[in-house]
This record gives structure tokens, sequence and C-alpha cells, in this order.
């Protein structure tokens, strides 16, 4: 667990980046601390391990303040991955990685495998450990980031917006990774980010800070989005709130019947699901008469029947070009269509029971 | 040119070259262990920095003769000590490296030092094992004017007695002989070129890590 309390921090131009901030970041969770710039969020993030020492006001990090005691021991004991990666260039991949086990007197060939194996757990192939940061790419560098920050064990990890120098594709990926590895490993994140999507999608608990360094409100992502605390939150977490707020209902919707053919078959009038000859969607068909796969048009998102949000059901169905989202048991196979009305009266019917 | 002259003499040529490449570099390495801290100083303050790189330019443009008459006085050793010599083009040394060490530290990203603190290094070891070892290529490159400078520099100290293989020169002069004055010429450049071209192929040694592609 760590805490704030009644934490300030002034900095030496007399700019308060932090005011007066009271907040506890639970343990074995991701707490996300998110804000325009200028919000005071990394300024909070680095007060956990010294970086910056705040001006007035206590940090207990497992219930010890962090400014007793020296800070390179604190720094030793937190897991840090900075922005950019931040590797050393002069070192290889395994030495990067073992930085902070050698720091602690670990033995090199100790240090070294423990490197070798943080590799492996953040999907970075053995080939790799001899190579410097320049000859990998930006995803890469990101996972040795995390790779180094993880290699002592500590319990408690600071991310500061890691990965905001990597296109969207690659951040998805390293964020879903992120969170595969966190059920694995259980740690306590501050995870600082500007970006509110990536907040709510990796946040069990996020905190929105305000310009002059106020925390704006501290909740769920859930809550967040469906209870702004005031116009500035409501402002921050931006418009699609309300569609986003489906994402965290997990609600049945009854699916409708469907009819898919295959290739070949005959379509009846109207739009006809076509699936391969293992019943899994490949597109639609608009017109009447034997299915020619040059006229199959491509369908869209699908909705994994059972499992899903009102959000990836609502989606299915308005993605698909005849209206009807489909939706998929376990082995991708069609179980039923879903319309938005459908969606809709599930959401209605959710609230009721609220 | 008379080519057997060279032969004849190979003993004090040798000898010569020997003394040469000595009073060269023990200043470089005197002057790079001084540099180092000077330099780390200029750069983590801007207010140091406009001192001592200034006070440094300008003890760079004494002339050398000058400091190689003016130095027995002040260090109290004979006019014809090599030590003067040594000490004056540490001097110079310093005043180069100054700059070159400020300039290396001060471009190694702010990125990779906030990251090692954030690791847990301790400044002096952090020092040692990150800054410095990014500062090494511009390093090099300082340390290759200073070689090279103090190459031909040292045939001046032949003025004062002391000057290696500007001892070619002056007896050179004085006899007017020439091959002697070409023997001395040739040297002294294949020397400053061998030293430069180890000190690149050292720079490449310990900096593996610069020369791989992105």
């Amino acid at each position: 667990m760590i805490e704030f309390r009644g934490v300030t921090k002034r900095f030496a131009d007399g700019t308060v980046a932090v005011d007066g901030l009271d907040l506890t970041v639970e343990s074995g969770r991701i707490t996300v601390f998110v804000g325009p710039s200028g919000c005071g969020k990394t300024t909070s993030l680095r007060m956990i391990n010294r970086m910056i020492e705040p001006s007035s006001g206590t940090i207990t990090v497992e219930g010890r303040d962090v400014m007793a005691g020296d800070p390179a021991d604190l720094r030793r004991g937190i897991g840090y991955v900075i922005q950019q990666a931040g590797l050393f260039p002069h070192k290889t991949i395994r030495d990067n990685i073992a930085t902070v086990p050698l720091l602690l007197g670990w033995k090199k060939p100790q240090a070294r495998a423990r490197a070798e194996e943080l590799m492996e757990i953040v999907g970075l192939g053995p080939e790799m450990a001899g190579r410097y940061p320049a000859q990998l790419s930006g995803g890469q560098q990101q996972r040795v980031g995390v790779a180094r920050a993880l290699a002592a064990d500590p319990p408690v990890l600071l991310m500061d917006e890691p990965f905001s120098a990597v296109d969207p594709v690659v951040r998805e990926n390293l964020q879903d990774e992120l969170l595969r590895l966190q059920e694995d490993l259980g740690k306590t994140i501050v995870f600082v980010t500007h970006d509110i999507d990536e907040a709510v999608k990796l946040g069990d608990k996020v905190a929105v800070f305000r310009t002059g360094g106020h925390l704006a409100q501290y909740a769920s992502p859930a809550e967040l989005l469906a209870r702004p605390a005031d116009d500035f939150v409501d402002g921050f977490v931006g418009r699609d709130r309300g569609y986003r707020t489906l994402g965290f209902l997990e609600q049945d919707v009854p699916l409708g019947a469907l009819t898919p053919v295959r290739v070949g078959a005959t379509a009846g009038d109207g739009w006809t699901l076509v699936v391969d000859g293992e019943d899994r969607p490949i597109g639609w068909v608009s017109s009447q008469g034997v299915v020619e796969e040059a006229a199959i048009i491509p369908g869209g998102t699908l909705h994994p029947a059972g499992s899903g949000s009102l959000r990836s059901a609502l989606d299915s169905a308005l993605s698909s070009p005849s209206g009807q989202g489909v939706a998929v048991d376990d082995g991708g196979r069609v179980a039923g269509s879903i319309s938005a009305d459908a969606v809709l009266a599930a959401l209605a019917a959710s609230r009721e029971a609220a | 040119m008379v080519w057997d002259w060279i032969p004849r003499n190979t003993d004090l040529i040798v000898r010569l070259l020997g003394v040469h490449t000595v009073l060269a570099l023990v200043p470089v390495v005197v002057g790079l262990v001084i540099a180092v801290p000077v330099g780390w100083l200029a750069s983590r303050s801007t207010g140091l920095r406009s001192v001592l790189i200034p006070a440094a330019s300008v003890l760079y443009t004494i002339p050398s003769l000058a400091v190689f008459i003016v130095l027995p006085a002040i260090l109290g050793t004979q006019i014809l000590d090599p030590l003067n010599v040594v000490v004056a083009l540490t001097i110079y040394t310093v005043a180069l490296l100054v700059r070159s060490v400020a300039d290396a530290l001060a471009a190694v990203p702010a990125l990779v030092v906030a990251a090692a603190t954030a690791m847990g290094y301790r400044p002096g070891k952090r020092f040692v094992s990150v800054e410095l070892p990014l500062a090494v290529p511009v390093l090099v490159a300082g340390l290759r004017v200073a070689a090279v400078s103090n190459i031909s520099l040292v045939s001046v100290g032949a003025l004062i007695g002391v000057g290696g293989l500007g001892q070619l020169f002056t007896e050179g002069y004085q006899r007017d002989f020439p091959t002697e004055i070409i023997t001395g010429i040739v040297l002294i450049v294949a020397l400053a070129l061998v030293v430069d071209g180890l000190l690149v192929l050292a720079g490449r040694v310990v900096t593996p890590w610069a020369r791989v592609a992105a």
C-alpha cells in the first residue's frame, strides 16, 4: 500500500505541482494517475521513489516513510519503467535487465540468469540477450524496460508514461501484455498516462488530476465513466463516455436466430450471413441467388456470446453491413444475431435492476 | 637528402622518438585524469561552466615557448628539466579536454541518467558506470586533438633543449643539413598518425554499442 498524506510539492520557481494530495494506492492493483500536462501526475509518481522530494506531507510505501533512509536503497526496492524505456545504450539487453540485481550485490551469473528468465516472461527471444538497445524496435525496448523494472522482483512498480512513444498497435499489445503479466505477478502498480483510454483500460482505479496538482476524482473506471465528479472530469473522460461505459457492463443480450449459408449454396432475399465449413462467419451477401466468394462483403466485429460486454454487443450490430451483429461461441462458430435494439433493451433492464 | 645519415644515426633517432612519444603522451594521460573531474564540475552547473570553459580557452592561447620559459620559475625546476615540457603540455591538454568532457557529459541523455538514478545508482557509481562510458565517443574526439597537438608542440621544446624529435630541427638548422630536418618532420607526422589511429581504434574497442546499426 502506498499512501499520500497532505503531500504538496512546490518547486524552487514557486510553481505548485502537487497541492495537498491525499490518496491511497491499493496493494496488488493497478492504479493509474491521469490528467493533462502540468497536472502533477508525474511529479506525484516520482515522489514515491524520491526522484522528487515533497515540500510537505508524507508518503509511505508499505508503512515506511520514503524520506527515512537512503534514497538509493529505496529505489532498488521499487521497479521503475521510464518514458521511452530509457535503456542504457552502452549495455546489452541482458546487462540492462540485470542492473538492479547487480546493484543489490547479486553474483554476475545469477543476475544474468535472472535477466534471461525475465526476457522470456516479457516475450523477448533469447537471441536478443547480447544485443544493444539501438538494435531493438521501440516495442521491444519497452519490454526490456519492463523486464529491467521487474528484475529484482520488487513489490511496487512505477510506470511513467511507458507506452507513449510507440505506435498505437504496439501500444495496445503492450497494454494487453501488462494486464496478462499483472494477473500472474499481482504487483502494486502506479501507472502515469495522459491518455484516458489507456487509464480506463489498465486501471483497477483511476486518479484524475487537474491542472495545479489537485486530485479531481479517484474511482474505478466504470464509476469514472458513469459518474464523473465534475465538469472537468466529464470533459476529460471525453465525449463517448456513455458508449464506453457499456464496456464495463457484462450483461447477457438475447440472441436472434440466423440462417447462415455456405459458399455455393443459395441465399434468400435480403442480407444473408456466409459461413465457412466450420460455421465460422466469413461475411455477408445482400443479393438473392447462388453465393459466390467475390460477392461477400466483410462482416462487422464479432461479439463473444456469454462473455462479452454490452459495448462489444452494440459494436457488433453497428459495425455489421446488415445491421445485425454476429455472436460467436468459444470456437468462433455462429451462435446467433444481435440487434442494436436488443442491446438497448438489455441496458434498460440493467438500469432497472440497479 | 643524404640517405645514409639515417642508418648511421639510428640509435639517436630511436632515442629521440621514444623521448618525443613520452613527452607528448604522458601529458595526455595526466591531463585526462585532471580534465574529467573539472569537466564534470563544468557540466553540473551553468555558473561553473561559464567560468571554467573560458578559463580553459584562455589557458590554451598562451604561447608554448613562453610557458616553457616561465614554468621553471614557478616550479623551481631547472630550465633543461623535461618536467617543464610535461607540465606545460598537461596544461594545454587540460585546457582542450575540459570542454570536451563537459560537452560529452552534457550530451548524455537526461532520460538515461534519470533511469539510472531511479534504478538505485548512487551518484559516484552512476558517473563511472553510466555517464562516463556514454561520454567516451565525444571524449575520444577531444583526446585525438590533444594528442596530435601535443606531438607537434613537443618539438618547440627543442628551443629550450628538451624537444624529442624537435632536436633534429634545431641541429639540422644549425648545421644547414636538411636531411636531419626532413627526418624529424616525417617522423613527427608519422607518430601523430599512428597515435591518432590507435586512439580511434581504442575508442571503437571500448564502445561496441556505438557501432551497431539502429
